[in-house]
């Protein structure tokens, strides 16, 4: 456990340079996915689905052509962990995709960086150049006949929907950034129609420390569904802000102890499309896929800020993110935001603001992709825990109404 | 040798689809070179893209359209992009964008009339534990404060006045062309 942004005692930190690799090198490609898939490790950008399968469903394609993506778009509001990975562990990361690349049978790799990191461009040539010349990508990596995979960057263009695999796949190959329609897959049919497996720069970066370390030490840490530990991007009304190591599974509370976050009022868990959990809640939830499953996004909200603010926010987000693509999601945002703006002047009824809630639902169960489906959460838990906070305002023209 | 724009466009593009290749995968670094250089995507370069791609130029349009970070219209040689997500935004970012607002004489949306700066909002850029957090190119500025503002924008007037950026490579923030250029 570590405190503040201090990478050195990270786990990554602790691991040897390319001791995954050099263990992955001499096991067989079904032989690393199982140890991925005994370690429980689970996607890290908050979908969380289970790394191992993924990897397994891609190996098990015929294909000459496969391609791992690290998906660098790491555009949820409040996120900043895989900027930090990027930045301090670049090499765990081209490690990782070098191992994926051995265990599904691809011979390249791409990442996916968003253009808001474009300054970060640069310096990950280098460190790819660097490992071509260390015989660490190219042909034969690690004097290994046929071990052939090597890594280009591609610049996104400021989308958040990018972030969403197949969105991200549809701009790799130079379309809108419109996720597709699921199945087929990615494992199945991704990047130019070839096998591709999308990963999370920081599921990427756990996967030679579980090489290294083996799988019953991640598989060790954490609770049932939800294995090791979890890098937490802490901002908002906190003392110490930054990326925080901490095991799966643990509370709210727990983790506001930890970057001191006392007089919170609430923490919103998972960033924009994320829940909003309220001081009352805060020793009950849990941070986990059983529970609540998040990117790394805490947001620490102190006593005196305004959710309704912090929910317009979110949603003018959404309305200008939203890729248009499905109804549900294109037309639904704009509804409940025109809602928080009636609750801002104090003019939303009660009936109204239930039927809200009854579309938010709507938007979750009928929207195409993620986006839409997990929008209207913020809107949802903040009317549920904070009616009295948001109904029945009185703003300065209103007020200035009742003066007369 | 005088080149009409057009022709020396097309050349440009001509040159970029045989570094990025002629599949539709390569229209989003063509596009970035291209806007790198003129600060936004005219229908004229979409058409020569779309004839290099052999696609449609109104799938390129739809691309540009896209992203928030391809322009259709000119944008200033610097574009400062200011975080409005929450935590930047609780960390003083309304009154950085005021500021700006002032400094600059444009609203956001906006560019300047001499073209040096346009001013833009930007949803999350990663830096919400150094907030207000603010992108001008590819630059990046933490913990931006009102009174900062003023010292990074006339940093920024002293870079283009001393004509001394170093010739940019691919992505880096744009170099400054000359302004006897041959253009007919």
């Amino acid at each position: 456990m570590t405190v503040g942004t201090d990478t050195s005692k990270w786990t990554y930190a602790t691991v040897e340079a390319e001791s995954g690799l050099k263990i992955a090198s001499k096991l067989k490609p079904e032989e690393i996915i199982s140890t991925v898939s005994e370690s429980g490790l689970r996607g890290r950008g908050g979908a969380g689905f289970p790394t191992g399968y993924k990897w397994k469903f891609c190996a098990e394609q015929k294909g000459d052509q496969k391609y791992v993506v690290c998906n660098a778009d790491e555009g949820e509001p409040g996120t900043f962990k895989d900027r930090v990975i990027l930045t301090e562990f670049p090499n765990l990361v081209l490690e990782g995709m070098t191992i994926a690349g051995r265990a599904i049978g691809a011979t390249g790799g791409v990442i996916y960086l968003r253009a808001e990191y474009l300054y970060l461009f640069h310096y990950l040539k280098e460190v790819i150049q660097k490992r071509r010349n260390l015989g660490l990508l190219g042909t034969d990596i690690m004097g290994i006949k046929g071990f052939d995979y090597d890594i280009d960057i591609r610049i996104g263009a400021g989308a958040y929907i990018c972030g969403e695999e197949t969105a991200l796949i549809e701009s790799m190959e130079g379309h809108r950034g419109e996720p597709r329609n699921r199945p087929p897959f990615p494992v199945h049919t991704g990047f130019m129609d070839n096998p591709t497996i999308v990963n999370n720069v920081e599921t990427l970066a756990w996967v030679p420390c579980i090489l290294s370390k083996g799988a019953p030490w991640f598989a060790e840490i954490g609770t049932d569904k939800s294995k090791g530990f979890k890098l937490f991007s802490v901002s908002g009304d906190v003392e110490s802000p930054g990326v925080y190591e901490l095991p799966m599974g643990i509370s709210v509370e727990e983790l506001l102890e930890t970057v001191g976050g006392a007089n919170a009022k609430a923490v919103q868990v998972g960033g924009a499309s994320g829940r909003c959990v309220p001081a009352s809640q805060f020793s009950e939830r849990l941070i986990a896929f059983e529970d609540m499953a998040t990117g790394g996004s805490i947001i620490v909200i102190g006593p005196g800020r305004d959710m309704l603010h912090m929910l317009r926010d979110f949603l003018e987000f959404f309305v200008e993110e939203s890729c248009g693509q499905c109804t549900p999601c294109r037309e639904g945002n704009v509804k409940l935001l025109e809602g928080v703006r009636l609750l801002e002047e104090g003019k939303c009824s009660m009936r109204y603001l239930n039927e809200l809630c009854s579309l938010g639902e709507t938007m979750q169960i009928a929207s195409k992709c993620g986006l839409g489906q997990s929008s209207p959460n913020a809107f949802l838990s903040i009317v549920e825990f904070f009616k009295d906070e948001i109904m029945g305002r009185i703003n300065h023209a209103a007020s200035q109404e009742y003066a007369q | 040798m005088l080149m009409s724009k057009q022709a020396k466009l097309r050349e440009e593009v001509r040159e970029l689809a045989e570094v990025f290749g002629h599949d539709r995968s390569a229209l989003l670094p063509i596009l970035h070179k291209i806007q790198q250089k003129y600060y936004h995507i005219s229908e004229y370069a979409m058409q020569v893209v779309a004839d290099f791609l052999e696609i449609h130029p109104v799938e390129v349009y739809g691309v540009v359209s896209f992203y928030s970070f391809l322009n259709l219209h000119p944008r200033g040689r610097f574009v400062i992009r200011l975080c409005k997500t929450i935590s930047c935004d609780i960390q003083g970012g309304k009154r950085v964008a005021r500021q700006l607002e002032n400094d600059l004489g444009i609203k956001f949306g906006e560019t300047t009339p001499d073209g040096k700066f346009s001013l833009e909002w930007a949803n999350c850029i990663g830096m919400c534990d150094q907030g207000p957090g603010m992108l001008v190119n590819d630059q990046v500025f933490t913990h931006v404060t009102p009174e900062k503002v003023h010292d990074i924008v006339e940093g920024l007037r002293r870079t283009l006045n001393q004509h001394s950026m170093q010739s940019g490579e691919i992505f880096t923030t744009p170099q400054i062309h000359s302004a006897n250029e041959v253009e007919l």
